[in-house]
């Protein structure tokens, strides 16, 4: 009996070595998202703040551009929001969609860190947020000109994940004619 | 050039790594004193390269050497200098090749003060250490080599995300680090132990201190982390049960499990092979959360450097080693002497139950970190783990933990009785009696559970202090004297218990009576909030090294003294931070934090924290208490030196 037992530990390790290796190779950054090569499903947002447009799936045509879905109670999209930042004082186009949250949060929370985004609507309910299955937050979704999904980011964009990823992607798609 | 140095020293560090790894345990199997000798040198050889390569990193960050990569990826010149040394950790490769440096610095001082320890003993702890080593250092130079070159090199580097620019970047991550990697002598010894196949007195005496040395920094470098996330995230949390967080706080748990086992056995010789499984596995788990921070499995504030590809890397190490010492284990444990009899009702049986405890908690922080890994492979949905959960799991079986780790350090060795151990507690008992009843007559019955929690903290404080006074109580005939001769072991016990009173103090503070308010405000507006009043005197702008900032500048009063307090919100080159005004004060904090103007004035955040200074006050005690009994004569010397070292000598590096 004793002898068993000494060998817990050890089957134990090897079970949770083998969940981590299967995690790993189905890392939810690079799982595919079901819209890819289509267009996002139709919605229409309110903006976070009454003067400023909301934000409706026809408004995300026309160039390459990123649908970024952020929250103000989101702590990782704290740490995306610099990359977001400089990502807009390169000329990238972004949109946000603040999901999950109350307006006034997320106004706030834009205020507080800046905004990187041209239009931003506001999926309080996170309706929106499903018919896109979107899992959490911080995700992006890179668009062509057509307005289709061609690629999905889980997880916040590091500075590494665009230059490596992203970045080639849109200088892809803005070449694409 | 200095990059070409460090890469020299790296490469020379990796093939000594290697022949650490396999010299010194061929020499103990044979009985070679020669070649054990070679595992010495090569083992403070090696500390002395990995020093010169995290040197000439170092230098070339602060020189801002941009034909670095690394370097150029990571700091500018706008950047305060101790900002640009502490950003040679604040990358991936850097934060890897200061992992490889306390490795080393471990290794080397198990080489330069082991000489106590039986030749085969050290000999094989040094093969064990190399091991280790040489994979991280193979992880190093062939994944993610700090020393890439850039050409053309840039004028100017990126900047370092401003919320790293902190003095918590200073400390917090070296500390951290020495307390995982403090973790792999524990662990080097116990594959060293199962090895010989088993454990003599000296063992005993040298495991813990090693312990002790990892779980005194790795105490700092959490509580350093949290105070961190608390003024520099600009919300006033304080802990977050982020994946990455737990990743720390489970080696935390079980190092302090391990300390209070490794204090059986040294004592009492029991616990034997539970002791080294407890070592392997807080190594192990130190090893998961850098996997963990690296692999990008788990979403997390901490997401730097993601890269799955490591991931698998870092895997194959924990693989290799946990799974070696695991195997070794239940090989070899078996058969080892279980060590002396103890009766279930004393001291060690305080620490067992004590261990249990422990291991449950880590287990419940486990489960709760990765169940959405496993959920999502056996079922395919998503599930996301946050503080409810630990709200139910951890806290129901944290609280018992705390009410007895009272009664341990009352308890006699061998056996004893529940009576004696009631009479002496009568005092904290009484104390903690007394506080409950005016905690239920202040807060009133409807809060009953602020009250019991208020209690607990009493009784903890209180449980500490009796320990020495009990003592002196006892030799009050001389008290001078026998306050002199208390050990500083004693001093440490009564310190690290009082600390995790002050933390629970801190914590009952804050989740009870915690609030705050938002609101716009225009300047020479006062408000009235948490028995202060706030009046926000100005709004202006002001300019830091390599920032500007909105400063607005308050003055409160209604709490003592009138002072003032000033909140910023600065924008760098790339993005903006918020820099909260905090005023810190025994009873409880205020927090405010300035937001977007708004037509002449500002959005205002108040958070009043009651206690929560205490958070950190306790995690520190607790630390102080560590250092105390490390410092403790016991630990030092103890065992008989080595009577003659004749051929053992390091050979002097020629």
């Amino acid at each position: 009996m004793k002898r068993l037992l000494a060998f817990a530990p050890v089957v134990l390790l090897v079970a949770v070595l083998i969940g981590f290796l299967v995690g790993l190779r189905r890392d939810p950054s690079i799982l595919p998202s079901q819209l890819i090569g289509k267009p996002l499903p139709a919605f229409n947002l309110p903006p976070l703040q009454p003067t400023q447009p909301g934000l409706a799936s026809v408004d995300l045509k026309g160039e390459p551009m990123l649908l970024n879905v952020f929250a103000s109670w989101c702590v990782a999209c704290r740490i995306e929001h610099p990359t977001l930042l400089r990502l807009k004082a390169d000329g990238v186009v972004i949109h946000g969609l603040d999901w999950k949250d109350e307006a006034a949060d997320g106004a706030r929370y834009l205020a507080d860190h800046g905004d990187p985004f041209i239009r931003t609507g506001n999926d309080r309910t996170g309706r929106t947020g499903i018919d896109l299955g979107v899992s959490g937050v911080p995700e992006t979704f890179v668009l062509d000109r057509q307005g289709r999904v061609r690629h999905r980011q889980v997880g916040p964009i590091t500075p590494e994940v665009w230059t490596k990823t992203l970045g080639p992607l849109m200088a892809r798609l803005r070449a694409e004619s | 050039m200095s990059a070409e140095v460090g890469q020299f020293a790296l490469i020379l560090a990796f093939v000594l790594s290697l022949v650490q790894a396999t010299t010194p345990l061929w020499g103990a199997h044979r009985g070679d004193s020669v070649l054990m000798a070679v595992g010495r040198s090569a083992a403070m050889l090696q500390a002395g390269f990995v020093t010169l390569a995290f040197g000439c990193l170092a230098v070339a960050y602060m020189a801002g050497d941009f034909s670095v990569a690394l370097v150029a990826a990571h700091s500018n010149t706008q950047q305060p200098l101790a900002y640009r040394f502490a950003a040679t950790w604040g990358s991936h490769e850097g934060s890897m090749l200061l992992w490889v440096l306390i490795l080393g610095l471990y290794g080397g001082a198990v080489a330069r003060f082991g000489g106590t320890l039986r030749e085969t003993l050290q000999a094989r702890v040094l093969g064990v250490q190399g091991v280790v080593g040489s994979m991280f250092l193979g992880f190093l130079l062939f994944t993610s080599n700090p020393f890439l070159r850039l050409d053309p090199a840039p004028l100017e580097g990126t900047e370092l995300n401003p919320l790293l620019q902190d003095p918590g970047l200073v400390f917090h991550p070296p500390m951290l680090y020495m307390g995982y990697v403090g973790f792999s002598v524990a662990f080097a010894f116990s594959v060293a132990a199962l090895i010989e196949g088993r454990v003599d007195a000296a063992w005993a005496r040298w495991v813990r201190p090693w312990v002790l040395a990892a779980w005194v920094p790795l105490t700092i470098g959490i509580t350093l982390g949290s105070l961190w996330a608390y003024y520099e995230l600009g919300w006033g949390g304080w802990w977050f049960w982020d994946p990455v967080e737990n990743a720390s706080l489970m080696p935390w748990l079980l190092g302090t499990a391990l300390l209070h086992s490794a204090l059986v056995l040294e004592r009492r010789g029991a616990l034997v092979s539970w002791t080294i499984l407890l070592a392997i596995l807080t190594f192990s788990l130190s090893l998961i959360g850098t996997f963990l921070v690296r692999s990008g499995l788990l979403t997390s504030v901490h997401a730097f450097a993601v890269d799955p590809q490591r991931g698998v890397y870092i895997l194959g190490i924990i693989a290799i080693t946990t799974g070696a010492a695991l195997g070794l284990y239940a090989w070899r444990a078996p058969a080892m002497r279980s060590g002396a009899l103890f009766a279930p009702f004393s001291r060690e049986g305080g620490i067992t139950l004590n261990n249990l405890f422990l291991t449950a908690l880590t287990a419940t922080v486990f489960l709760g970190t990765f169940s959405p890994v496993f959920i999502e492979l056996l079922r395919g949905d998503k599930i996301s783990v946050g503080p409810p959960y630990y709200a139910r799991t951890f806290t129901p079986l944290a609280i018992p933990l705390l009410f007895l780790s009272v009664f341990g350090p009352m308890l006699n060795w061998k056996r004893d009785a529940l009576k004696a151990v009631a009479l002496r507690l009568r005092v904290p008992a009484a104390i903690a009696g007394a506080v409950l009843l005016v905690g239920l007559v202040t807060v009133g019955w409807r809060h009953l559970l602020t009250g019991l929690a208020l209690g607990l903290a009493a009784w903890l404080i209180a449980g500490a202090l009796a320990i020495p006074i009990r003592r002196w109580w006892a030799g009050r005939a001389h008290l001078w004297r026998s306050i002199r001769t208390t050990p500083l072991s004693v001093f440490g016990l009564c310190l690290a218990h009082a600390g995790v009173g002050l933390l629970t103090l801190g914590i009952i503070g804050t989740t009870s009576w915690d609030s705050d308010k938002v609101l716009n405000m225009q300047p020479g507006q006062s408000v009235v909030f948490a028995g202060r009043t706030l009046t926000l005197e100005a709004l202006d702008l002001s300019n830091g090294p390599n920032y500007q900032a909105r400063q607005a500048r308050f003055t409160v009063t209604g709490e003592g003294r009138p002072y003032n307090l000033i909140s910023e919100r600065r924008v760098y080159a790339s993005s903006q931070t918020t820099e909260a005004a905090i005023h810190v004060s025994p009873l409880g904090n205020l927090y405010v934090s300035v937001g977007e103007e708004v037509g002449g004035g500002a959005v205002v955040r108040l958070w009043s924290h009651p206690l929560i200074v205490w958070i950190w006050t306790g995690g520190l005690v607790m630390a102080l208490g560590g250092l105390v009994s490390l410092c403790d004569r016991r630990l030092r010397v103890g065992v008989a030196a080595r009577a003659a070292t004749p051929v053992a000598r390091p050979v002097p590096a020629t």
